[in-house]
């Protein structure tokens, strides 16, 4: 530790810390262009100069070391001299053209030029143009205003691991771009906009709709992965905007991957905005009560073991339950919330979950992912595992489709085989993770989705008991969901009651009346032609296609919800914006249709849903926070781990952007489809 | 000038790669990238030995990203900072005029009129119309003291004048060979022109 003194205040900071970062910790300010905590330090703004005692010039603080006994001024005359002469330099060869552009209102070289700028500009030579390269549909160059802070260039080369980025050319020719014309092929892409200090990099669907002051920022959770991350929704009127991250360390760090960022223009596509009943082989609109009585005489004329439940991959939890407990009091047992056919034990939390945690990836020392591609199915996630990649003696197998994970990985195998050699140690791979102190594995939620399901999670177990991946501290079992809904549909038990049907059975004519919760990504072809469905939801996907009656649901930003994330985290999101038309809340429109049958369900309001769900699930009644669960003491999931068969694993999605209805309905996405799997653009039309 | 547009494929051959192997051989294990501006360097000469243009397409500097094991855009990078790599097909002579002011002091302007007007071309960055000269505007090349200097390819001619420029550029364009490096007026190194070869002539050594 080491003892400085920063404008009177003494702080204690730990060796090799910066001049900045004591000086944060004094609780001073210091401006900056190119410092970015997350990023390597690259000193080249020259923004943050403060005097040091006893140095004769003014020093650069993010790349200043601390040492014991420094005397550290950051507001004396002639610092706030020096970074006025800075930003006048900064200033020479920016265009100035605030009044249209998209960072204006949240740009740090508007702030600091309050602070630091001249009210006039003394500089009467030409300024420098630039080329405003094409980066794809997601980000917008105007590379005139780039300040040359390269912490785009940082980002994509340390963090996102695609370094496409580079800085060309020199001096006041020097450029920052990709130099070979291309789209970036990062799914982080989008976060080299909230990184941009200035107006360079913009967003491009976002591009001349709103400012930063109109806007309505709602603390939300994102979901259309299953990391949960954490987000802040801006809403104009009611129209959702954009969506940015928000800070978590424990989740996405600030991070955001690109198909939660912006897939909001699908929100407003699409959308189930009112009742609709089939009649005579015909979707009609239709009122409330129309569709409520259809609903009811259906569900009463059929048997309730004939009823069935299956949910979707961005529900609620709320909403689930008050479907599961409607079910419940109907008589049915027939609930499944796994969509995609996934047969496994799930009768423990500890079963399902990425028990490591996220934060957790950085205490690991070795890894094997099995049947997943984490850089598709949680890019923010991935970016972790890349995280700890770079700290260094790491090491990562993968048994599966090999991909560019963006850190080097071994390939262990195609097929979950691989995974039984492991187990006789016939692999080298296994010595590894002999050797390691702390492994750990994630098994892709798509490894569960096939036959051979439930012996590959008891297999993936096998392995991690293993090879020291369970002990009291430290749980190196994971399974690895894309659904956002997956974690808390299991954790509230959505599952065949006894003597219940699984999905696939529910599909197969299982069920007179089947009731799919946003339910789309199942094959809702293969649904019998006398099966009558009824369609909750807010986007008319493949499921609402198929359905008899279609109930208006609210969408992730249109509704205060409960998400449980791929660690068991349990998070709230706020509503943004009302949902669209006759659209309602799912568990109202669950609690309006169970009165209507006679089965009222016992609660009112969201506040009474939420208390009855923590009392019956106590792992809701810790929201935000999360307790690891120790891997030691646990027995192992049914199944026989010998039974793996040796087809090899596929990958469960054919792109990374378009994964869900509401990404499906957004032309943003479409676009990115269209820039980076020409083929599949093709295909599709 | 045959490699007006970039080639289809570039691998390095047989010269280049034993060239490749001693560079990277210069550097430990694991500091390969260190090499880069070497491998670049072979890959240039590789072009102009097989096309007569001194240039760096771009599918060299991927060769090179590869071989190395970096990033395309760091190589990128490299290659565009700095001005001995020519991101684009220059002429089989590369015309390199130095105009940083001790040259522009001693008639550098004269080289650069001089050259326009053999070649044919109007300005910094042409190519003449048979492909023999690219006139390139360079920094320093640190031979002020035989300025002004002309740097043809690899080698620096010095002490020009229009004239003697001409005379040069002329004979390379009738197909004379280039000839023997160094000063235009015959002086040795960077010795007085006056053949003084000391400060005082009468400088006796000191007992």
């Amino acid at each position: 530790m080491a003892k400085v003194t920063v404008d009177g205040i003494e702080v204690e900071i730990a060796n090799g810390s910066s001049v900045l970062q004591a000086a944060e910790a004094a609780g001073k300010e210091i401006p900056r262009f190119c410092y970015h905590e997350r990023l390597s330090v690259a000193g080249n703004c020259r923004m943050c100069l403060v005097e040091i005692e006893k140095v004769p010039k003014p020093v650069a603080s993010c790349g200043q070391p601390v040492a014991d006994g420094m005397v550290i001024f950051t507001d004396t005359e002639n610092v706030r001299k020096s970074r006025r002469g800075v930003m006048e330099f900064l200033l020479i060869n920016h265009p100035l053209d605030c009044p249209i552009c998209d960072q204006g209102g949240e740009c740090d070289l508007q702030d600091e030029a309050v602070s630091y700028g001249r009210d006039t500009s003394r500089y009467e030579e030409g300024k420098r143009a630039a080329a405003q390269p094409d980066w794809g549909p997601l980000v917008k160059t105007t590379m005139t205003r780039c300040i040359h802070c390269t912490r785009c260039i940082r980002f994509s080369t340390e963090i996102a691991g695609v370094p496409e980025l580079g800085a060309t050319m020199r001096g006041e020719n020097m450029q920052v771009g990709t130099y070979v014309d291309k789209a970036l092929s990062s799914e982080l892409s989008g976060n080299l906009i909230d990184l941009c200090p200035v107006g360079a990099l913009t967003s491009k669907p976002y591009a001349y709709t709103a400012r930063s002051w109109e806007l309505r920022k709602t603390d939300s959770v994102d979901v259309l992965d299953a990391v949960g991350a954490n987000i802040r929704i801006d809403a104009r009127g009611a129209e959702v905007l954009r969506i940015l991250p928000r800070l978590n360390d424990d989740v996405n760090e600030e991070w955001l991957g690109d198909k939660s960022r912006f897939s909001v223009d699908g929100l407003k596509r699409r959308r189930l905005d009112r009742p609709w009943l089939r009649e005579n082989g015909k979707l009609r609109a239709a009122s409330w009560e129309e569709v409520f009585a259809a609903v009811t005489n259906k569900i009463k004329a059929s048997k309730p073991e004939r009823l069935g439940a299956i949910a979707g991959d961005l529900v609620d939890v709320e909403s689930m339950l008050a479907l599961k407990e409607m079910f419940t009091s109907l008589g049915s047992p027939n609930l499944d919330c796994r969509q995609d056919g996934a047969v496994f034990d799930a009768s423990q939390r500890g079963f399902y979950l990425f028990n490591t945690t996220i934060a957790g990836i950085e205490e690991a020392d070795a890894l094997v992912i099995i049947g997943s591609n984490p850089r598709h199915e949680a890019p923010v996630l991935n970016a972790r595992i890349r995280k700890r990649w770079l700290a260094g003696h790491f090491e990562a197998g993968l048994i599966g489709v090999p991909h560019d994970l963006t850190y080097p990985t071994t390939h262990v195998g195609s097929g979950p085989d691989a995974i039984t050699a492991l187990l006789d140690g016939t692999h080298p791979f296994a010595e590894v993770l002999k050797a390691a102190k702390k492994p750990m594995l994630i098994l892709g939620a798509g490894a569960l989705a096939r036959p051979d399901g439930a012996a590959i999670h008891a297999a993936a177990w096998k392995l991690a008991a293993q090879f020291n991946m369970l002990n009291d501290d430290w749980h190196g079992f994971n399974v690895l969901h894309h659904a956002a809904a997956r974690t808390g549909a299991l954790d509230i038990g959505f599952l065949p009651g006894p003597g219940g049907k699984p999905t696939a059975q529910m599909l197969a004519g299982g069920a007179d009346v089947l009731w799919l919760l946003g339910a789309d990504a199942l094959d809702s072809q293969a649904i019998g032609a006398d099966t009558f469905v009824i369609y909750q939801g807010h986007h008319g996907d493949a499921a609402a296609a198929r359905a008899d009656v279609i109930l208006p649901g609210a969408a992730y930003t249109e509704k205060d919800g409960t998400y449980v994330n791929t660690e068991g985290r349990v998070q709230q999101g706020f509503i943004a914006v009302k949902p669209p038309g006759d659209a309602r809340e799912d568990w109202r429109i669950l609690r309006a249709i169970s009165a209507y049958m006679g089965h009222a369900l016992r609660y009112d309001t969201l506040q009474e849903l939420r208390a009855h769900l923590a009392q019956t699930y106590p792992a809701f009644a810790l929201t935000g926070e999360l307790r690891r669960l120790a891997g030691g003491s646990l027995t192992a999931p049914a199944g026989d781990p010998a039974a793996v068969s040796a087809v090899p694993f596929e990958p469960i999605f054919d792109n990374y952007y378009q994964t869900d209805p509401v990404s499906r309905a957004s032309p943003t996405m479409a676009a990115c489809v269209e820039a980076h799997y020409p083929n599949l653009a093709e295909a599709a039309q | 000038m045959n490699a007006n547009i970039e080639p289809t494929d570039f691998v390095f051959d047989a010269v280049a790669e034993a060239a490749v192997a001693r560079a990277i051989a210069r550097y430990p294990a694991g500091k390969q990238a260190s090499a880069v501006m070497a491998l670049l360097d072979i890959a240039q000469r590789q072009m102009e030995r097989l096309t007569g243009s001194a240039w760096v397409p771009r599918l060299a500097m991927d060769a090179v990203a590869q071989r190395l094991g970096i990033a395309a855009a760091r190589v990128y990078e490299v290659v565009t900072f700095y001005t001995m790599y020519n991101t684009k097909p220059v002429g089989k002579y590369h015309l390199q005029v130095c105009t940083t002011t001790p040259c522009w002091l001693r008639g550098s302007d004269e080289v650069v009129s001089s050259c326009k007007k053999v070649a044919g071309i109007e300005g910094f960055g042409q190519t003449s119309a048979d492909g023999l000269f690219t006139m390139t505007e360079v920094e320093c090349l640190g031979g002020c003291v035989n300025a002004p200097i002309l740097q043809i390819n690899d080698d620096y001619y010095e002490d020009l004048d229009a004239a003697r420029t001409e005379a040069l550029l002329n004979a390379l364009k009738s197909g004379a060979p280039l000839p023997p490096a160094g000063s235009s007026i015959g002086r040795q190194a960077s010795a007085p022109v006056t053949n003084q070869t000391a400060l005082l002539n009468n400088t006796k050594p000191v007992e």
